[in-house]
């Protein structure tokens, strides 16, 4: 019972931040490309590293709380595909196929390399 | 909407989406391989194309009304990406390579081809 309401309230605080964060990048860069978005994904991949370098592979157990409230909930719901697919299908559409393709690729390469980071800097192995 | 409105929105979208996540990963379980992430990444890409594609057909004024909620607030917290990555990087830490990979390849092309075919859906929906 516990656990649902943690992810609950994790990813309801977790979307409003990506809401603001998006909006304060995208007008500080503009809305020609979903800055916005990658921004999110790059941060919510680091903080991801952070946490379960924080946590250790024992999250699921010994941390059961506070990796539903903050792995689960918050930065799962900060984090998004869905919007990644979305541009990344409209930049295509628009004929705009490299900036698709560079916009993916950034956000995959950028993101794993900021989680590996993270886990290093929480000093995990996980 | 607009202000906290649209702030509220998302939130309690991204809240009820993280749920259901959260459920569907207890219920997809399966040893060795992170389908539930896939399966949900999967589903919010074709559902935000389809609301999308709905909104700017203007025939369906309801959905651009609670586009917020729907899109940028369900599909946006049932999706996830740094789970996507953690997952990723388990594989890679394991030593399985040719299953990181796959993984990254099937889900990319997965991500892609269901936000397609959810914009195609919305789209005929729009029209109809």
């Amino acid at each position: 019972m516990l656990e649902p309401l943690a992810v609950l309230i994790g990813g309801t605080l977790g979307g409003m931040l990506r809401l603001g964060l998006g909006n304060v990048v995208t007008r500080w860069l503009g809305p020609r490309l979903p800055w916005g978005t990658l921004a999110v994904n790059l941060s919510g991949a680091l903080g991801m590293g952070l946490l379960a370098g924080m946590l250790g592979p024992a999250a699921a157990e010994d941390a059961a709380g506070a990796w539903a409230l903050l792995g689960i909930g918050l930065l799962g719901g900060y984090t998004t595909v869905s919007s990644l697919s979305l541009q990344t299908l409209a930049l295509w559409q628009q004929g705009r196929g490299s900036a698709a393709i560079g916009y993916m690729t950034a956000t995959l390469v950028a993101g794993l390399a900021a989680m590996a980071l993270g886990i290093r800097l929480a000093g995990g192995g996980a | 909407m607009n202000g906290w409105r649209v702030y509220a929105a998302v939130g309690l979208g991204t809240g009820l989406g993280s749920v259901l996540r959260y459920q569907l990963g207890i219920w997809l379980a399966v040893p060795g391989f992170p389908g539930a992430t896939l399966a949900v990444n999967l589903m919010g890409s074709g559902l935000i194309a389809l609301i999308a594609a709905c909104a700017a057909g203007g025939t369906r004024g309801w959905v651009a009304r609670w586009q917020p909620f729907l899109a940028a607030g369900f599909c946006g917290g049932f999706t996830t990406f740094s789970l996507f990555g953690l997952e990723t990087l388990t594989m890679l830490n394991q030593g399985r390579l040719a299953w990181a990979l796959g993984h990254v390849v099937l889900s990319l092309v997965g991500w892609l081809g269901a936000a397609w075919v959810g914009h195609l859906a919305g789209s005929r929906l729009a029209a109809s």
